[in-house]
């Protein structure tokens, strides 16, 4: 194998461990350790608080959490029905307009999420649709942004959910949405919930269309840690950060549980 | 992105209900339609023939002479060239690494590259300000060692501290399908190789870099894509003369209210993005999903 020789396996690893460290462990340590510092001069922290902490949940940082976790909840809860409701039209369909279509459906997640946002900001400040300053139009936005991923996700869920069990129950006289109730979606759950776990992150880290449309009583995690860290109050952003962080991976976690029993039953 | 490899299965033989109209599709298509599609041609419209003024390329000529423009290109294409460029060596390194050669906590490394793909990108800025700030860490550490006057580390704040902090965030996006395709190698191909006498650097470069070459273009045509549509990372560095694409929409836009000029500049960077991404789809179909490695 690569690793010939004893030295040559404890060389490479002296020297890519450490990197792997520097690169991705210290960055995550650094903001935890920095949103419990009350000073941060040397090289560590100097006293340890949980200031930031107890004014995080007190201000406007709280409701910022559940604007995001609820921006979160619905745009990723639309992108499922829709995504879903999307790959079931398009599956095994190998005739060239089915390509396009899903090559359309595919075009969000390559547009960047500034012009995203700068599109809504256009469309919706004129006739007929006004929806400038309200908060349907974040709304919008993250469901743009996380549709193709949800898409993507069930399209590639669909071609791994075994024919056969469809075939029999159809050979049992199944009608089809029937069919689609009992068998198709319980046997699509898993993947369901895996796209809704992506979409979900990648809406509560959302910040470049989300700057350009939000309103003012609707300031999602993202927007209100770069409003901290650009008035300098570092240790408050990584404080919000921390805690967009843990929310962010607690419900992946739960999700993820709820996906592994799913897939057991 | 695990969608991008979503290939339509041909089933044998499609029951006849499957067959119930191409129909189906057209609510999520309209809702497609109304709240992206016409937005984006809203901003094509607005480039070409602003409200209140007729059609006209003068404007237009305008923006795209303008050294603010021209700078931003450039920043854009030097960052994301460099970014990519430093995502494909490091992601390789450490795929290498953590497939031939494990370490005991592989694991764990592995579930944190897991966790830098679901935190948000800005993350690893405000943790490069704590790190390799002014009064940060590592500036801390020297000057207390050396007893330095100034920091000596001060590189954050210029396109090399946006360069880094893609790098860190973007390697990921590389390691996923290059692991894919490592755990397809042969083991006992790189065990002949070895015992023939090939030192590992052959091996690597006669064995795994050509099986890997495929999840290596896909993950880099990615990586184009993401790092030219970076918008957190350059906010949050938040250097005067680092201005990328995204950057130069969203500052006409929100800070100077000039509508027009955002939405030329926009219809540049959207091009450009759907070019990178059609590059990305043409390696995965040329390759095959699997030998690409899904993202």
């Amino acid at each position: 194998m690569l690793a010939g020789s004893r030295a040559w396996r404890l060389a490479v690893w002296a020297v890519v461990l450490p990197l792997f460290a520097v690169l991705y462990g210290l960055p995550i340590a650094v903001i935890v350790l920095a949103s419990l510092a009350r000073t941060w001069n040397g090289a560590l922290p100097g006293e340890f608080t949980l200031l930031h902490y107890a004014e995080a949940f007190r201000s406007d940082s709280l409701d910022a959490l559940v604007t995001s976790l609820m921006t979160g909840a619905i745009a990723s809860t639309a992108a499922l029905a829709c995504g879903t409701w999307a790959a079931l039209a398009l599956r095994r369909r190998v005739r060239l307009p089915a390509r396009l279509l899903e090559a359309v459906f595919f075009v969000p997640s390559a547009v960047p999420s500034v012009s995203v946002g700068l599109g809504l900001l256009v469309a919706f400040s004129q006739p007929p649709f006004l929806l400038n300053g309200t908060r349907a139009i974040v709304l919008i936005a993250h469901f743009v942004l996380v549709f193709a991923f949800t898409f993507g996700n069930v399209t590639a869920g669909l071609a791994r959910v075994p024919a056969e069990c469809e075939q029999i129950a159809e050979s049992l006289g199944a009608r089809p949405f029937y069919r689609l109730r009992r068998v198709t979606l319980p046997l699509l759950t898993p993947y369901l919930i895996a796209a809704f776990s992506l979409s979900f992150a990648l809406s509560m880290g959302e910040l470049g269309a989300t700057i350009m449309v939000y309103p003012p009583g609707w300031v999602t995690m993202p927007v209100r840690i770069f409003a901290l860290s650009d008035r300098g109050a570092i240790f408050d952003a990584a404080t919000l950060t921390t805690i967009l962080g843990v929310a962010t991976l607690i419900v992946l976690t739960v999700l993820s549980r709820v996906s592994s029993r799913a897939m057991l039953r | 992105m695990a969608d991008l490899a979503a290939h339509a299965v041909a089933s044998p033989r499609p029951g006849r209900s499957f067959r119930a109209g191409l129909l189906w599709v057209v609510p999520p298509l309209l809702v497609l339609l109304v709240l992206f599609f016409y937005p984006l041609s809203l901003i094509v419209r607005e480039a070409l023939a602003p409200e209140g003024e007729g059609a006209s390329l003068l404007h237009i000529e305008t923006v795209l002479r303008s050294r603010e423009f021209v700078s931003g290109l450039y920043h854009t294409v030097v960052i994301a060239g460099s970014a990519t460029a430093g995502c494909l060596v490091l992601g390789f390194v450490l795929s290498l690494v953590i497939a031939f050669i494990p370490f005991p906590g592989a694991p764990i490394a592995g579930r944190l590259i897991d966790m830098i793909i679901a935190l948000p990108t800005f993350l690893m800025t405000l943790a490069f300000t704590f790190i390799y700030g002014s009064a940060g860490l590592l500036n801390g550490l020297l000057v207390d060692a050396f007893h330095l006057e100034q920091p000596p580390v001060d590189f954050l704040y210029s396109q090399w501290g946006v360069i880094l902090a893609e790098i860190t965030v973007f390697t990921p996006f590389v390691m996923r399908p290059l692991l894919a395709a490592f755990s397809t190698i042969e083991p006992a191909q790189l065990e002949v190789a070895s015992s023939l006498g090939a030192r590992p650097f052959r091996v690597i470069r006669q064995i795994i870099l050509p099986a890997s070459l495929p999840a290596l273009l896909a993950g880099g045509s990615l990586c184009l894509l993401l790092t030219v549509n970076e918008f957190g990372i350059v906010l949050f560095i938040g250097a005067k003369d680092v201005i990328t694409l995204p950057m130069l929409v969203y500052a006409k836009a929100i800070q100077e209210f000039d509508y027009t000029s955002a939405c030329v500049i926009a219809v540049v960077n959207v091009v450009l993005s759907l070019g990178l991404y059609g590059l990305y789809r043409a390696i995965i179909s040329h390759f095959g999903g699997g030998n690409a490695g899904r993202v």
